[in-house]
């Protein structure tokens, strides 16, 4: 008998794991092949824009996706650096075999965690209540379980005409969980996703490429641990373009795709932010070339990935493509592209903490919500798993707000909105962007990991530290005066500054924006990590804006703290309209802050809600 | 804290008096600031007070105050409510003052949500405001519908889409930084924009004020020397439209006098006392009440004899004006022509004689011509003249503002693009069509991106 079982062993299935762990708590993960766990079974990189920004919140929570990334990166990259530090993140190129490898590593530190293989594909459940699962041999008991099946559920594999039942990289897929997840209710839908193919390093005409470097300064995913590294050894990724002939081949034979007359049985929806090579030459007519990135996948492996080149063209088609791309002309494809259709749960049948609303303590994370990419995957999985511990300690749930995660932005798009599409986190998608950066994660998320025990001593020590510095570093740059003495004036005139009339504060000259924090060393040495020196930068200088963010974020949060009772009959209600009446009994929002985001329920709606709720609190 | 929010509590355009509601921690101190009268600060609670609006030394309006101190008030919170007696515009003015000394306009529905919010409707008394909630919903709809339809509203998506546009392009450049083929939107690029989408709504918040006083009214008045005509006009205009002329007795609305309506265009005639006492003075035209009378004036009707050379005191007049909608209107053309119409170059002018109706026609085609009423569509009239479309037109204005201001400050791009997304939000209120997820779509729509 466990107390929880993880069904999955990619990023979410690791971080819900390992978090449980944490939690002291019985954790089996059962995964069908323990040497492929964690997988990286598309792009070799992790973080980016938004994503990187959840790996640091995974990873101020207590979770593991940023320090074994860090452990494994050969490329590190921070990105919209020209931009201002609300949108920059950080990307690394991840040693896909190193990756895995050090996540086993992880996992098998957790004496607490065993680690089964198995395929499960079906649940044991007693009064609407979970109580283990069942593999092909085996039944497994535990007291609450994480679904997180990845693209593993009825998947497909489609390349040109052919379909295939098969998890990515010919791994073995579930063949009844969904059924069964069906059969209990669950509204299944089916999506879609591909990849590009890999080709071998050694038969790449690199010099016909534009060189990628990574960035010329340490960096890393962890709040707790800088590590440095040797900046000489890090790889390089290679751009190269999609030319006339290509986009020729692929209208010649554009209906050999499997998305375009391939296969006559398509269902399933791509996700709109990562179309195919087809889907670019044929939406996007006037292109003339589409950029291509050459990834290493690892050190020791020769494949490399095309980034770009995601198809369902049959292989021949795909031998075709790939040569007629510079640099690729003679190259030799490893693996070939391919498009997987899977089936994935409709999110909003989830509350808040991840638990379905059907089965009590029954958990889902990961690509079977209907998201995409690890690290929402992580995101949800560490969320997850907090909230599975939660539950069997009968302790209230933890939900992330919209203001204060990335992680709350997924959570919350997903159970209220939904998905159509493969869900992609994008800073689009927060309100309150600013508020959630790169820098801050750890001022955002640190304080929960250290409240429910998931952060080390020395963690909480080395965050607390940052702190104490941060503020007096604050206080030093708002005692320091500078007068407006010609000398003075020289300088700020030489960084294009205005001069001074009166004497001002370093923390008001900060505030300029042509005034970086390193000009201020002229009259008050700074001498700080580069990590607070960040935080410290972006705190004075984007206060006014940071602090109309917060205001509006309270505005939200009032609505927020209004509690949806359960039960609720909302065709009971009168006055409320039909559309609003239908998508409220669905999603079943549990505050009125959430009801408020539903597409379809009018602000005029929320005011006759909130009098019913007022009225039902009353007892009238 | 809880924001102080401001609106209008009576139907606008309906009865003699208008309530302004004000409610929030802050809503006596900034009564307080914006009223002469009694210190409402010291006020005892439920009390009215009597005294005046004012912004700056200029008096607004003459007004009641109800002071409510929490809790024993319809939102539970601190509430001032303001009886305007000076009608709509003047109603509308007080308003902008309140907005102006940070108060926030308050959304359809959002004294009733505080009040329920605070614990101050249970739902039996709700119901009734439920109703209410219900059918001002209803009319926003159609409200939004008919404005659809209508050429302003038409102009505010199109600077919306434009905005729509920008943002999900900067959205592109943020979430795919590494895709060079897609153009980077520059803080040049935002600020060309910017200065093209505020010129544009500058022009519709115009015509809006202006579709507003179709509705309201132009304040107008006649001026000009003695026997030059003024109650002649005057008396023409009333004689076409005897039945309309009303004469507002025992209000505070000592402005308005009377109301013309020519063909659809009211004019609300302001101090047409002071044209009957004129004719017992002699000789100059009073300089000094004339430039008083200006400043209150949308609308001057400066009348002058084509019988008589220009004095000077006209003269001076004149100049006045020329700053002003107005209209110099050159009577009595009947007879021989003695003013020197050269001293007249770049005004507005028209020759009639009160004795010919026909000539009188000629005025009134000016006066529309002037306010661009041709041009604007009837049905966009009902939504453009509420006080909560203009208000917020207004702040999209301010908003578009502050984005030059951190252009210049040189914000970087993804900065400035939060509060571009401020100005899509209040222009997606105008329209009814605030709605994230095309920002999202369009991302995808225009742009090709992916692994």
């Amino acid at each position: 008998m466990y107390d929880i079982i993880v069904v999955g062993g990619g990023h979410a299935g690791c971080e819900a794991a390992i978090i449980a762990a944490k939690f002291k708590k019985k954790v089996c993960l059962i995964t069908s092949n323990i040497n492929n766990i964690a997988d990286l079974p598309c792009n070799p990189s992790i973080g980016g824009s938004a994503k990187g920004v959840v790996v640091r919140e995974v990873d101020a929570l207590g979770g593991v996706i940023g320090k074994i990334a860090d452990q494994s990166q050969i490329q590190m990259k921070k990105l919209n650096i020209k931009k201002g530090p609300a949108v920059q993140a950080y990307r690394a190129q991840i040693d896909k075999d190193l990756y895995q490898k050090n996540m086993l590593k992880e996992l098998k530190k957790h004496s607490n965690i065993t680690l089964v293989e198995g395929m499960a594909e079906d649940l044991i459940i007693e009064n609407a209540q979970i109580k283990g699962i069942k593999t092909e041999q085996e039944e497994y008991c535990a007291r609450a379980v994480i679904l997180t099946t990845g693209t593993y559920l009825k998947a497909d594999i489609l390349i040109g005409n052919t379909r295939k039942r098969s998890g990515p990289g010919s791994e073995k897929p579930s063949l009844y969980l969904s059924d069964n997840l069906a059969k209990l209710g669950f509204d299944i839908i089916r999506l879609k996703t591909g990849t590009p193919p890999r080709v071998d390093k050694n038969t790449v005409n690199f010099a016909v490429t534009d060189e990628e470097k990574g960035a010329d300064a340490c960096l890393n995913f962890s709040n707790f641990k800088q590590n440095e590294y040797d900046l000489n050894k890090q790889v390089s990724c290679y751009l190269t373009y999609t030319n006339p002939q290509t986009h020729e081949i692929i209208r010649n034979n554009i209906n050999k795709s499997s998305m375009y007359g391939g296969l006559q049985d398509i269902a399933s929806v791509g996700p709109r932010y990562c179309p195919s090579i087809e889907d670019k030459i044929m939406r996007f007519y006037d292109k003339e070339r589409h950029q291509l990135f050459l990834e290493p996948v690892s050190l020791k492996s020769p494949k490399v990935y095309i980034q770009g080149l995601s198809t369902s063209f049959p292989i021949e088609i795909q031998e075709q493509i790939v040569h007629s791309i510079k640099g690729l002309e003679k190259c030799r494809i490893i693996t070939y592209a391919y498009a997987i259709e899977y089936d994935a749960i409709n999110p909003q049948q989830l509350k808040q903490n991840l638990e379905t609303k059907l089965i009590k303590n029954l958990f889902m994370a990961g690509q079977i919500n209907g998201t995409s990419g690890y690290e929402e995957a992580a995101g949800q999985g560490i969320m997850a798993g907090i909230n599975a511990c939660l539950n069997l300690d009968k302790k209230k749930a933890f939900v992330l707000k919209r203001n204060e995660a990335y992680i709350g932005v997924l959570i919350d798009d997903l159970v209220t909105k939904g998905v159509i599409d493969p869900y992609r986190l994008l800073t689009s998608r927060a309100e309150y962007r600013l508020l959630l950066r790169n820098d801050n994660a750890d001022q955002r998320l640190s304080h929960y990991g250290e409240k429910y025990g998931l952060l080390c001593k020395k963690e909480i020590e080395i965050f607390k530290q940052k702190l104490k510095k941060l503020k007096k570093w604050e206080q030093k740059l708002k005692e320091t005066y500078i007068s407006p003495n010609i000398e003075n004036n020289e300088y700020l005139q030489k960084l294009n500054s205005t001069k001074l009339k009166d004497r001002i504060s370093l923390y008001d000259l900060l505030k300029r924006s042509e005034i970086k924090l390193e000009a201020l060393q002229k009259w008050l040495k700074i001498d700080a990590e580069i990590e607070i020196k960040e935080k410290l930068e972006v705190q004075v200088k984007y206060e006014g804006y940071i602090k109309k963010a917060e205001k509006d974020a309270q505005k939200m949060l009032k609505l927020e703290k209004i509690k949806i009772p359960e039960g609720i009959d909302y065709y009971k209600i009168q006055n409320l309209a039909n559309e609003a009446k239908q998508k409220l009994s669905e999603i079943k929002p549990t505050t009125l802050g959430q009801a408020n985001r539903i597409s379809g329920v009018n602000p005029s709606d929320i005011a006759i809600l909130s009098v019913y709720i007022k009225g039902k609190r009353n007892g009238k | 804290m809880e924001k102080t929010i401001a609106g209008v509590a009576t139907a606008l355009g309906i009865g003699a008096i208008s309530i302004i509601r004000v409610s929030g921690e802050e809503a006596i101190n900034i009564v307080n600031k914006i009223f002469i009268g009694e210190n409402l600060k010291k006020a005892a609670s439920h009390t009215i007070h009597y005294g005046f609006i004012v912004e700056g030394e200029k008096r607004v309006d003459e007004v009641l105050v109800s002071i409510m101190r929490a809790p024993r008030t319809y939102t539970k919170e601190d509430v001032v409510e303001i009886n305007c007696h000076g009608g709509i515009i003047a109603t509308n003015k007080t308003l902008e003052i309140l907005l102006a000394n940070g108060c926030e306009l308050a959304e359809p529905g959002e004294f009733t949500k505080r009040a329920f919010l605070n614990g101050r409707i249970d739902l039996i008394e709700a119901e009734g405001v439920m109703n209410l909630i219900n059918s001002q919903t209803e009319l926003n709809r159609a409200a939004a519908f008919n404005q659809l339809q209508g050429s302003v509203s038409a102009r505010i998506e199109k600077n919306r889409k434009k905005i729509t546009d920008l943002i999900a392009h900067i959205a592109v450049n943020i979430d795919y930084p590494e895709y060079e083929d897609i153009e980077e939107v520059t803080v040049d690029k935002i600020k060309k924009n910017v200065r093209k989408i505020k010129k544009d709504l500058l022009e519709v918040y115009q015509a809006s004020k202006n579709g507003k006083l179709i509705q309201e009214g132009i304040n107008t008045v006649i001026i000009g020397s003695p026997n030059v005509g003024k109650s002649s006009l005057l008396n023409v205009l009333i004689e076409e439209n005897k039945a309309i002329v009303t004469d507002i007795a025992g209000t505070t609305r000592d402005l308005v006098e009377g109301k013309l309506n020519l063909d659809g265009v009211i004019l609300n005639l302001i101090d047409t006392a002071g044209i009957r006492k004129t004719k017992d003075k002699i000789e100059k035209i009073g300089v000094q009440k004339s430039l008083e009378l200006i400043k209150k004036a949308e609308l001057i009707l400066l009348v002058l004899d084509n019988n008589k050379k220009l004095d000077n005191d006209e003269l001076k007049i004149i100049e006045k004006v020329k700053d002003k909608n107005h209209i110099i209107v050159i009577n009595k053309i009947d007879l021989k022509s003695q003013i020197d119409k050269k001293q007249l170059a770049n005004a507005n002018v028209v020759e009639i004689s009160t004795f010919e109706q026909e000539k009188v026609t000629k005025l009134k085609e000016k006066i529309k011509e002037m306010f661009n009423l041709e041009k604007i569509q009837q049905k966009d009239l009902t939504y453009l003249t509420s006080a909560r479309s203009i208000a917020l037109l207004q702040k999209t204005i301010a908003i578009l503002e502050e984005i030059e201001s951190s252009v210049a400050n040189n914000q970087p791009v993804d900065v400035l693009e939060i509060d571009l997304k401020r100005v899509w939000h209040e222009l997606g209120l105008i329209t009814g069509k605030t709605y994230e997820e095309e920002i999202i779509e369009q991302l995808f729509a225009n742009f090709c991106l992916g692994k």
